[in-house]
C-alpha cells in the first residue's frame, strides 16, 4: 500500500502506517489526518513532535502516561491526561497519533 | 462510529437465528516473511501446501492424544451451540463451536478415518482446498480460545486446542497472522510485546517514581533489572504502555513496598503474555518461557510473580514448569510461580495493608473474570481460588461491589471480545460483536445496582474494553485494574494527608 502526498509517493503498511521512518514529512501527517477527515491543528502538532522527538530517543512511542505527562508539563495540567489526548486522535492516541507522526503502529495488548 | 451494525441489548437473552456466511468476510491481515520466519514457518504459502497441512495434521494427532479425542468424541449433541459470545454476536453458524470444529473435522475424516476415506460423503468428510484453508483462516481467526464451549461440552470437547493446532498448521504452510506472529518476534529481538527497549522502561519507570512520590510523599521504588531482588515481576508490557493498565503497575509496586520485599522488573522478560500459546506453537511458547528462567538466573532472585495478565497465567500456572523448568533455584516456600493477585491477598489477611475502602467510594464495582484464569488456572491453595482471590481483593479495597449474572461469571464467563490473538483493529467488527454478551451482563448491574466500573486482571480485556465499551454506551475510562484498586485505597506507611488530592479530578 501507499499513500500520495504532493506527487510523491509514499509506501505504507497495510493499516496505513509509513513502512520507513525517515520519509516521514510534515506534509505526510497532514495528509494522512485529511484521510479520516481531521484538519491538524497546533495542539495535534504538539503530540506529533512530541512523539517523533521520544522516538527518536528511545526508539518506541511513548506510554500513554509519559505522553500526557509531558503534555501536561508543556500545555498545562488540564490538558494533560487522556481525555484530551482522545479529543485530539479520537481512535486512541497511541495508535492514530504514532500512525500521523510516522512512528511503527504501537503492538501487544494495547 | 463503525462501518458495521454494533449489535443491539437483547431484552431477552434468546439464541439468535441462524444467518449463514454473515462473517466469512473477516480475516486479520496475513504474515508477511518477515514476520513469519523468525518464528520458524515458511514467508508465504508454500507450493504444496495441501501435503504439509495433512501432514502437519498428522503430526499433531501423534503429539497430542487430546486433539484426536476431540476430532473424534464430537456427537453434535448441541449443548455448545449458543455458548460461544461469538456466535452470540456475530450469529454465523461456523461460530458455533461445533461449526468451528467441523471445520476442522472434515478434513481430519477424509484423510485420517477409514470411513472418511472411503465413503466421504456419508460421515461430512472433505478435501481440503483452498476453500476450506479460506474458511479455516477466517473462522479460526473468530475464536478466541476462551474454553467456555468445554464447559458444557458433555465430552469436554476444547475448541480452544483445535482452534490452537488449526492455526500451527496455517503457520504451517505459511499463512500466518499479521498480529500474534509479529508480536513474538518482537518478543524475541526486544523482550517484550510492544518492543518496549530498555532505555525506555526505565524512562517510564522513572517517571511513575515521580508520579507516585508527589501524590503519597512516599518514595516507592519501581525497579528494573536489579541483581539480587527476591521478587522477580513479570507483567505484560501494556501495563507499562496503556491505560488502566500502568494504573495496576502502580498498585503492584506499592504493595511490594508496604510488604517490604525487594523486588524487580526485567528487560530481558518484560513480558509475562506468551503469544506463542495462541498460535499453538509448543516451540514458541517454550522460547517466550525461556526468557523468565533466563532472566529469573540472571538476576538471581528467589520467586517469580506474575502481573494481571489472563492467558500468561495460564500458561505460567499450567505451562511454565514444563516450558522452562526446573525451578529448583527459587524458594521452595512460595508456590512457583505466583500470581500478584495470590501475594497481595496473602497480605491483605495477615492484615499488612492498611487499605481505605472510601477512598474508591467514587466508583461502584463489577468483575470480570478472565477466561484464561477462570477455566485453565487456580490461585490459592482451594478449589475456585481464582474466582475468591480477585473478589475478596476488591471488596477488601471497595464498600460498593456486585456480581453480574451467575451464568456469566466464574467458570461460566463471557469472553471479553478480543482474547487469544484477537485483539487487532483489522478484527474490530468480530471484537465489537463478540463482546456483546458481557457488555448485555455489565448493563444489567449498571441497571440494576448503579455499578460505574469493571474491573480485570487481563491486559487484553483492558484494552478491548477500553475499546468497546464506546460502542455500547458507556465509555472507556469503566475499565480499571484490579491493583489500580488496590493502589487508590492503600494508605502507605508515612503517606501524607490527601486533602489536596487532585486524582479527583481526572475522574470528572
Amino acid at each position: 500500500m501507499a499513500i500520495e502526498v504532493n506527487g510523491k509517493t509514499y509506501e505504507t503498511d497495510e493499516e496505513g502506517y509509513l513502512a520507513n521512518l525517515n520519509d516521514w514529512e510534515p506534509e505526510v501527517a497532514t495528509a494522512m489526518a485529511k484521510e479520516d477527515g481531521t484538519e491538524l491543528s497546533e495542539s495535534h502538532w504538539e503530540v506529533i513532535n512530541f512523539l517523533r522527538e521520544y522516538y527518536e530517543e528511545y526508539q518506541i512511542a511513548p506510554a500513554v502516561r509519559v505522553l500526557t505527562k509531558a503534555i501536561g508539563k508543556k500545555l498545562g495540567k488540564d490538558k494533560g491526561n487522556s481525555k484530551y489526548l482522545y479529543e485530539l486522535f479520537p481512535y486512541g492516541p497511541a495508535k492514530q497519533a504514532c500512525k500521523y507522526a510516522g512512528l511503527p503502529k504501537p503492538t501487544g495488548c494495547v | 462510529m463503525a462501518d458495521f451494525d454494533v449489535p443491539k441489548f437483547r431484552e431477552i437473552p434468546i439464541i439468535p437465528k441462524l444467518e449463514e456466511g454473515t462473517m466469512e468476510h473477516s480475516k486479520p491481515y496475513v504474515a508477511k516473511a518477515d514476520f513469519q520466519q523468525p518464528l520458524g514457518y515458511p514467508g508465504e504459502l508454500v507450493d504444496n501446501w495441501k501435503e504439509v497441512a495433512i501432514d502437519k495434521m498428522g503430526e499433531l494427532l501423534g503429539k497430542y492424544r487430546s486433539f484426536q479425542v476431540f476430532l473424534d468424541a464430537c456427537v453434535k449433541c448441541g449443548a455448545c451451540t449458543d455458548k460461544c459470545h461469538y456466535y452470540l454476536g456475530t450469529t454465523d453458524p461456523k461460530n458455533m463451536p461445533v461449526g468451528r470444529q467441523d471445520l476442522l473435522r472434515k478434513v481430519y475424516r477424509r484423510y485420517f478415518t477409514f470411513a472418511g476415506k472411503y465413503f466421504p460423503k456419508l460421515v461430512g468428510a472433505e478435501d481440503l482446498s483452498e476453500e476450506v484453508l479460506d474458511d479455516w483462516y477466517s473462522y479460526f481467526h473468530q475464536c478466541s480460545q476462551c474454553r467456555r464451549c468445554s464447559v458444557f461440552c458433555p465430552y469436554g470437547i476444547d475448541t480452544a486446542e483445535i482452534s490452537m493446532a488449526a492455526r500451527e498448521i496455517m503457520d504451517a504452510v505459511g499463512k500466518g497472522q499479521k498480529y500474534c506472529n509479529e508480536i513474538i518476534g518482537k518478543v524475541f529481538k526486544v523482550g517484550n510485546n510492544l518492543g518496549l527497549p530498555q532505555p525506555a522502561l526505565e524512562n517510564t519507570l522513572e517517571g511513575i517514581e515521580e508520579d507516585v512520590e508527589d501524590d503519597t510523599g512516599v518514595k516507592v521504588r519501581y525497579p528494573l533489572d536489579e541483581k539480587g531482588a527476591e521478587v522477580l515481576l513479570v507483567t505484560p508490557s501494556a501495563d507499562f504502555f496503556a491505560e488502566p493498565h500502568v494504573d495496576g503497575l502502580i498498585g503492584y509496586g506499592k504493595v511490594f513496598h508496604e510488604a517490604g520485599i525487594s523486588w524487580t522488573l526485567s528487560s530481558h522478560a518484560s513480558e509475562a503474555a506468551n503469544f506463542g500459546m495462541f498460535i499453538g506453537s509448543y516451540e514458541n511458547m517454550r522460547r517466550v518461557s525461556m526468557r523468565i528462567r533466563e532472566a529469573a538466573l540472571d538476576l538471581g532472585v528467589k520467586r517469580i510473580i506474575f502481573g494481571e495478565c489472563g492467558h500468561a497465567w495460564r500458561v505460567a500456572y499450567s505451562f511454565l514448569n514444563t516450558l522452562a523448568g526446573p525451578f529448583d533455584f527459587l524458594d521452595p516456600n512460595y508456590p512457583v510461580p505466583q500470581h500478584i493477585c495470590e501475594f497481595t491477598h496473602d497480605l491483605i489477611k495477615q492484615g499488612k495493608l492498611n487499605l481505605d475502602k472510601s477512598r474508591n467510594d467514587d466508583m461502584s464495582l463489577t468483575y470480570h473474570d478472565s477466561c484464561n484464569v477462570s477455566r485453565a488456572s487456580r490461585m490459592g491453595d482451594t478449589p475456585g481460588g481464582q474466582f475468591s482471590i480477585p473478589r475478596d481483593i476488591i471488596r477488601a479495597s471497595c464498600n460498593n461491589f456486585y456480581d453480574m449474572s451467575a451464568d456469566t461469571i466464574y467458570d461460566s464467563t463471557y469472553c471479553c471480545g478480543g482474547g487469544g490473538g484477537l485483539l487487532t483493529d483489522d478484527l474490530m467488527e468480530l471484537r465489537v460483536k463478540g463482546a456483546l454478551p458481557r457488555m448485555e451482563a455489565l448493563k444489567k448491574v449498571v441497571d440494576e445496582h448503579g455499578v460505574t466500573h469493571m474491573a480485570a486482571i487481563c491486559a487484553i480485556c483492558k484494552s478491548q474494553f477500553a475499546k468497546v465499551m464506546p460502542y455500547y454506551g458507556f465509555t472507556l475510562d469503566q475499565i480499571v485494574s484490579v491493583h489500580q484498586l488496590v493502589s487508590n485505597a492503600l494508605i502507605l506507611t508515612g503517606q501524607k494527608s490527601d486533602d489536596d488530592d487532585d486524582d479527583a479530578s481526572d475522574e470528572d
